[in-house]
């Protein structure tokens, strides 16, 4: 295994940009551009399903690590992946070429450079995932706001600069703490290595800001209430494509982030702020349904509830409960499948109509019958009806919650049936009822990319919701060692005390 | 006299001076003719100083002159950078008719000063080293004398830069006062204990420094001389003296006041935490580029000190890279400013910037490059100066200056926000002409280079600075 396959997944993106920056920009290789970043893309999602076959499902160790020196001699260049980080590579690979597919349809001028944000963008993404050292997460982590910012801010909506601004300060905002804290990690413990960090562990008195810290930027990332605000400006004047990338990566790898660093580095004060986790995730699940249900915009509405989805993650991350992680990584991939598929639909009538405003639409059914079908099943995935994805992960959540705390368990079970209101009174007034404006006549149904696009999204969404074992095979032995870990530093703590 | 051969560079770039005076006062029309000899000069000079930085500690002149790893490395950078501001200007002094033998002259004799000043190992030494920059700088801002704000910012250098330079000398007598020496390791021996005298005379002193660093609170003419001056002077003074003084700075404190920095530690701090906040705030209501790099390159430096705040060998080290990486990002930030050409007029406001990436992609893409990077977002070159700089602030749990540094950050990012949205998401304005100017495109190109790839290999720049050692 000399072969560095994690460093190609990262890189191969970026070489793909490169060559896309230095092949000629005239008016009719757009077309050639865009099939060079597909292939790319492509070849990305093949090589990380490569991975996944070969990668050992019943390992709790990091594999396929490569470690560089860097910095210096006292920083590494480290990436390696174990059963939960190989789930969102291969989410990021998979979503990337659905995005690349999907552009020219929203993407009118400057269609290149928009290649380019993206590739580079993947390789950002993927970088934070593979990530085992602590500086190198924060290089990638960051990096991604450069790409976003661009694609919000170039070939956004009306509001665009404004929503730009935002999320790239709010983000930066949150994410100088963590800076700081990982900068005096390598002070205290002489790394920033996660697996020599999670071997060697955080003395106890140091725990609560350093945790503090981290969750100051993954709790912008995520994004939790009551730092939630910039999420849905961003989705509102983001372009479909940086929507879909928005949602189904970039507010993962807070979720991930969670996982990997809060619980695998900081138990102690993970115990500590359990409730205040609780809380925020309980405030985010109830209150962002109930604006989710006043919307009237399309986007703005799926960006709520988005925030709900996360809310329920940091929820199952905090039960600390097997069933609880397993629940919450499930639940982001599946959040990954649906949102992007439903960002992709809003696209493809705000596309036909320019329109994101929910009563300029009505009685779609009768006109595009294929249209109201998959936007149906992504409906019913978002609101968790068993047999999508979405179930699954709610379930498992809700199953570790109540054995952690009921009353929490109860609160969040009203969520659900918020999330079951809106997103059913969404797919009711776009897709059924009367057709009031005439103008909607003229839609066409679905084309052929669309077609492809939008299946290829329905078919993963509804197989796992069936058949979730591949997925759940994966992560088991990885959240079962972290657990482990988790509670092996407690029982200590506990004992040191007495 | 054995050891002559160590002041070469400063001997040769003396005599060439001397040299291309008298050519200019001799020969009519020779101003390009000396324009390119000084530049070649400089590579001369650069070589030669590249070629004695294999030597260890040498002191010279009954130790009044020193040379170092310090002072190797700082005069590499210092003469460096001013090749490369050579090479930017070029074109730009044509086309706005001030091609005079006496600017690079000018150039030259400032840059000797700021050697001398590098290599000081003597107070009296230090002050003829500075006053020689200084003179040629007052004489540099206000070379364009047809124009108002050239001259009004001459003007404005002098004043406040001789009042800085008084108190400087106030407090060097100060601590000739009291400590009965002029020589750097002398001071430090006879300062063993602390009395009053010696106190104030660092005050005096580090006030003096400030100044010629742009410090907050030392810092007022910095806005208009940058904005005032011709821009390739403006890009001489946002790299070179901010080198020249740095160094200076980490000689005075590290050497002759080694044992007070329970004294000067405080006002380092300070210094430290209101320039990083002045700078980023102050310059979010600038229209003028110039003015807006000036009030940047105020809260840079307050980065540069707060590594010297540390009183640590990794702070040192971490602030000579920080100066280091900061250089290349002003030389790219210039290079895209002399791009800015229409009709044999140079546009500097940010509004000119509008819609610049749909007519020149590449000058955007650079634009880009070094706004991030000045923002300090990973993984370009700017963050890793700030990161070493962090790193070595929280080793001494330092992390009241940390937290501000990095929220400063936040807010400084803002601006420069502002011009990457002005010039990838406003409208687009009229073209510019492309230019041909090679020297200007090189440099351009290898600045914007380092800055992107910079994290494929970043100790390279560490390693080279991790043998300066002053504790």
């Amino acid at each position: 295994m000399n072969f560095p396959i994690l460093s190609s997944l990262i890189l191969l993106p970026t070489i793909g940009a490169l060559f896309i920056l230095f092949t000629k920009s005239s008016s009719e290789k757009y077309q050639s551009s865009k099939y060079v970043a597909l292939f790319i893309s492509l070849a990305n999602f093949l090589l990380s399903l490569y991975l996944w076959y070969v990668f050992d499902k019943n390992s709790v160790n990091f594999q396929f690590v490569e470690n560089r020196e860097w910095l210096s001699g006292f920083i590494n260049y480290k990436v390696g992946i174990d059963g939960i980080s190989i789930l969102f590579v291969i989410l990021t690979t998979f979503i990337t070429p659905i995005c690349i597919i999907s552009v020219n349809a929203t993407i009118t001028t400057r269609l290149k450079d928009f290649l380019i944000a993206i590739l580079i963008m993947e390789t950002f993404m993927i970088g934070v995932f593979c990530s085992l050292d602590l500086v190198v997460f924060y290089l990638f982590f960051e990096a991604g706001l450069i790409p976003m910012f661009l694609i919000i801010g170039i070939w956004g909506g009306e509001r665009r600069v404004y929503s730009a601004f935002k999320f790239f300060l709010y983000t930066l905002l949150g994410s100088v703490l963590m800076l700081v804290a990982i900068i005096s990690i390598y002070w205290i413990t002489g790394t920033t290595d996660v697996e020599k960090l999670y071997e060697l562990g955080i003395k106890t008195e140091y725990q609560n800001l350093l945790w503090l810290a981290f969750f100051s930027s993954f709790a912008v990332k995520t994004p939790m209430w009551p730092v939630h605000t910039w999420l849905p400006d961003a989705h509102v004047e983001a372009p479909t494509v940086g929507s879909v990338l928005l949602a189904a990566i970039l507010l993962k790898m807070a979720g991930y982030g969670f996982i990997r660093f809060s619980l695998g580095l900081f138990p102690i004060a993970s115990e500590n702020f359990t409730m205040l986790v609780y809380i925020l995730s309980l405030i985010a699940i109830i209150y962002t349904s109930l604006v989710a249900l006043m919307q009237e915009d399309m986007k703005k509405l799926i960006a709520y509830s988005s925030v709900a989805h996360m809310g329920f993650v940091t929820l199952g991350i905090f039960t600390m409960t097997q069933q609880g992680i397993e629940g919450s990584i499930f639940q982001m991939i599946s959040h990954g499948l649906i949102s992007a598929a439903l960002f992709l639909s809003v696209g493809v009538v705000y596309e036909r109509h320019h329109t994101r405003l929910i009563n300029r639409y009505g009685g779609l059914v009768s006109i595009m019958p294929r249209y109201a079908i998959v936007f149906m099943v992504f409906t019913l995935g978002a609101l968790g009806l068993p047999g999508t994805t979405g179930f699954i992960g709610e379930f498992l959540i809700l199953m570790g919650a109540f054995e952690k705390n009921i009353l929490v368990a109860m609160i969040a079970s009203l969520g659900v049936i918020l999330g079951a209101a809106y997103m059913l009174w969404l797919f009711k007034r776009v897709v059924f009822g009367e057709m009031n404006n005439q103008e909607l006549k003229n839609m066409k149904d679905l084309k052929t990319f669309e077609i492809i696009t939008l299946s290829a999204l329905v078919i993963p969404i509804l197989f796992f919701g069936f058949y979730p074992e591949p997925l759940m095979n994966s992560i088991e032995a990885s959240v079962e060692n972290t657990l482990n870990m988790y509670n092996f530093d407690l029982i200590n703590n506990l004992a040191s005390k007495n | 006299m054995e050891n002559f051969q160590y002041i070469l560079p400063e001997i040769f770039i003396s005599i060439a001076i001397m040299l291309f005076l008298l050519v200019g006062v001799f020969k009519k029309n020779s101003s390009n003719l000396i324009y390119s000899l000084s530049t070649i000069s400089l590579v001369i000079l650069l070589a030669l100083i590249i070629n004695l930085s294999s030597q260890d500690k040498i002191y010279l002149f009954n130790n009044s002159y020193q040379i170092d790893n310090l002072s190797n490395y700082m005069k590499i950078i210092l003469v460096g950078s001013g090749v490369f501001v050579m090479l930017t200007g070029s074109k730009y002094i044509q086309v706005i008719n001030l091609n005079k033998i006496e600017y690079p002259i000018l150039i030259l004799s400032s840059i000797l000063g700021m050697m001398i000043m590098i290599s000081s190992n003597d107070l009296i030494v230090f002050y003829m080293g500075l006053e020689l920059q200084s003179l040629a700088l007052y004489v540099l801002a206000s070379f364009n004398r047809d124009n108002l704000l050239s001259t009004e910012s001459g003007l404005k250098y002098f004043v406040l830069s001789a009042l800085s330079s008084g108190l400087l000398l106030y407090g060097c007598s100060l601590i000739y006062g009291f400590s009965e020496s002029t020589n750097f390791d002398q001071i430090l021996i006879n300062s063993t204990e602390f009395n009053f005298g010696t106190t104030f005379g660092i005050v005096f002193i580090l006030v003096g420094l400030a100044f010629k660093i742009s410090a907050v609170p030392f810092h007022m003419w910095a806005p208009d001389v940058y904005q005032g001056s011709p821009t390739s002077v403006t890009l001489f003074f946002a790299i070179l003296p901010k080198i020249a003084a740095l160094s200076v700075f980490i000689k005075f404190l590290y050497t002759p006041f080694a044992n007070m920095n329970d004294q000067w530690q405080t006002i380092i701090v300070f210094i430290s935490i209101a320039s990083m906040i002045f700078g980023a705030v102050a310059a979010i209501g600038q229209k003028n580029l110039k003015r807006l790099i000036a009030y940047s390159s105020i809260s840079h430096m307050g980065y540069a000190l707060a590594g010297l705040a540390t009183v640590s060998n990794q702070g040192i080290q971490s602030s000579i890279t920080y100066i280091s990486i900061y250089l290349v990002m002003n030389l790219a930030f210039f290079s895209c400013l002399f791009m800015l050409k229409r009709n044999d007029k140079y546009y500097e406001n940010i509004e000119d910037l509008s819609g610049l990436s749909k007519k020149h992609p590449i000058l955007s893409f650079s634009f880009l490059i070094v706004l991030f990077s000045l923002a300090g977002i990973p993984p370009l070159a700017g963050f890793f100066a700030k990161f070493y700089v962090f790193l070595a602030v929280i080793e001494q749990s330092m992390y009241f200056l940390a937290i501000v540094g990095l929220l400063a950050t936040v807010v400084a990012a803002f601006y420069y926000l502002r011009i990457i949205k002005i010039i990838y998401f406003d409208p687009e304005k009229e073209e510019y002409e492309t230019s041909n100017n090679l020297g200007l495109k090189i440099t351009l190109a290898i600045s914007t280079i380092f800055i992107l790839a910079y994290f494929i290999y970043p100790s390279g720049i560490t390693e080279i600075v991790s043998k300066i050692t002053m504790i």
